[in-house]
């Protein structure tokens, strides 16, 4: 049995630096996995590089059986992988609406694209009432939330969050996760990276610890927080505990 | 009175339509890749070229085959040229555009010799229409309505297509756009069959206006337009047709309303007000979001 999504070995480098050293994960369908981790750890080239954005040095990297290293970037939406980066990136000047749609562009069923756009709309009020002004001018949490809904729009089977409660208030967090949660019970897996270790933890059924370049623990929320070497490995400390 | 401020009216909106049209052209490719393509003029120069070949011909037909030798030149010039140097920086891009420039410039002397030649395609637009006591130009008056027409077309194919769409949020977030889907190669490939679309109006009307064309026809017109891109504001649209049009209009009214002694050095005034727009507005007049988040 093999999982959905399958990386092993994977390296990523920018030139002399190194990013990603020989990391390897599963994320099983219907799962959300968190990867947690400091600021430079290398997670957000983990999910641009399953995403296309930057070039893999070695690994593999298989969804659903299929080799989809070095596929263009506008490929892997089409494969069902939807990545939402780290801040955000409405495309500010066009309206909610607009941003919205362009989450289907690999779709041509018009029918259920409409169906999608008004699921969306009435489920988030907030954008239905704003659906014609220029998504730059949404705050923070509404502009978190549209992307999200806009990778949605794509019907993905994979959805990839990048800092999702990246310079969000506690309340406004608490939002975002509601709605991971529920894509998750809509069918959809998920894998999030966050720094927010504990909001990840609470979620997730699987996070692995990342720190420079490499996976330095996994586990459920409970042996996690319960293991003594969690926080050796989440902020990379070298000293040995009851030093 | 009233009849000669129609006259001058409808002579200024029809050169300033004209460079509207041109700053489109070369803002539709910059704002989807960000390259200043400065091979415009030839994709003015070549369509001209093309008119020249076949008149004598019906002209419809002459315009068919100068729409379509502006399509294949910009979709030539961007496999061969443009597509293997993209996300490199801007400035190669830009040496390379002068390089394609360039060739192409020699490439027309070297098949029809440096010497200008005569065109009319629009010989039928010849006369004059009296209208409230003036005047008017057919030609010129024509001239203004397909920059019209041609304006409003690209608004609603702009707002209100998929394809649109996919061209707008290329302009505002390339990379965000591919990971949405829209694909690279086909939105890029879009910009530069429009832009070579403006590119053979222009040509049309531009050497119907001057009767001729020669290896540096489309330059003339394509400096002008960079520099209008510039003051309405490089990366977006409106801009750049506000500022070519605003370009046109102000030189024609130079070119009435100077002393006659001084409309020789009517470029020195048109520049000298382009210099005092960028003064006080570095950014020109509409400045583009988003010119810097660019991956």
């Amino acid at each position: 049995m093999s999982a959905l999504l399958e990386v092993r070995g994977l390296k990523v480098r920018y030139g002399q630096i190194t990013a990603l050293s020989e990391v390897g994960l599963d994320v099983g369908e219907d799962e959300i996995v968190a990867i947690i981790g400091p600021n430079g750890a290398g997670k957000t080239s983990f999910l641009s590089a399953i995403a296309g954005v930057v070039p893999v040095t070695s690994g593999t990297i298989t969804f659903r059986g299929d080799d989809i290293l070095s596929l263009p970037m506008e490929e892997a939406v089409r494969k069902g992988i939807a990545l939402v980066p780290e801040g955000r990136h409405v495309l500010p000047g066009l309206t909610v609406l607009e941003n919205l749609k362009l989450g289907a562009t690999i779709r041509n069923d018009a029918a259920g694209i409409r169906n999608d756009l008004e699921r969306f709309l009435d489920a988030f009020p907030i954008l239905h009432e704003r659906r014609d002004e220029p998504a730059g001018r949404l705050s923070g949490g509404e502009q978190q939330m549209l992307v999200i809904a806009r990778a949605l729009m794509s019907r993905p089977t994979l959805l990839m969050l990048d800092e999702p409660s990246l310079g969000l208030a506690p309340r406004i967090v608490e939002q975002v996760y509601d709605m991971i949660k529920a894509t998750r019970e809509s069918g959809v897996t998920v894998l999030v990276v966050e720094q927010n270790a504990r909001r990840a933890l609470a979620v997730a059924d699987r996070t692995h610890v990342l720190n420079s370049g490499v996976i330095r623990l996994s586990g459920t929320a409970e042996t996690l927080s319960n293991d003594p070497d969690f926080e050796v490995a989440y902020f990379g400390l070298r000293t040995v505990r009851n030093e | 009175m009233s009849s000669s401020v129609i006259a001058v009216l409808i002579d200024a909106f029809s050169v300033g339509g004209l460079y509207a049209l041109t700053a489109l052209g070369i803002g539709l490719i910059f704002s989807v890749m960000r390259l200043a393509n400065f091979a415009h003029a030839e994709f003015v120069t070549m369509p001209a070229y093309a008119l020249f070949v076949l008149s004598g011909h019906p002209v419809i037909m002459a315009i068919a085959f100068s729409v379509l030798v502006a399509v294949v030149l910009a979709l030539m010039t961007e496999r061969v040229a443009f597509r293997p140097l993209r996300g490199i920086d801007p400035a190669t891009m830009l040496i390379a555009s002068f390089a394609v420039s360039m060739f192409l410039q020699r490439l027309l002397v070297f098949a029809f010799d440096s010497r200008i030649k005569p065109v009319d395609p629009l010989a039928f637009l010849d006369g004059s229409l009296t209208l409230l006591g003036a005047d008017l130009n057919l030609l010129k008056l024509a001239t203004v309505m397909t920059c019209l027409v041609l304006l409003v077309a690209l608004t609603v194919f702009l707002k209100f297509t998929r394809f649109g769409l996919e061209m707008r949020a290329a302009a505002e977030d390339f990379t965000m756009s591919r990971l949405l889907g829209v694909r690279a190669n086909r939105v890029i490939a879009m910009a530069f069959v429009l832009s070579a679309l403006l590119a053979a109006v222009v040509a049309l009307l531009f050497s119907a206006q001057t009767g001729f064309v020669h290896p540096r026809f489309g330059l003339q017109i394509v400096i002008i337009a960079f520099v209008a891109t510039v003051i309405g504001g490089l990366g977006n649209l409106v801009g750049a047709a506000v500022g070519g049009f605003l370009v046109g209009v102000v030189s024609t009214l130079l070119q009435t309303f100077l002393p006659p002694d001084l409309r020789p050095f009517r470029e020195a005034f048109v520049f000298f007000i382009v210099i005092l727009v960028l003064l006080f507005r570095p950014q020109g007049l509409f400045p583009a979001r988003g010119l810097k988040e660019r991956i």
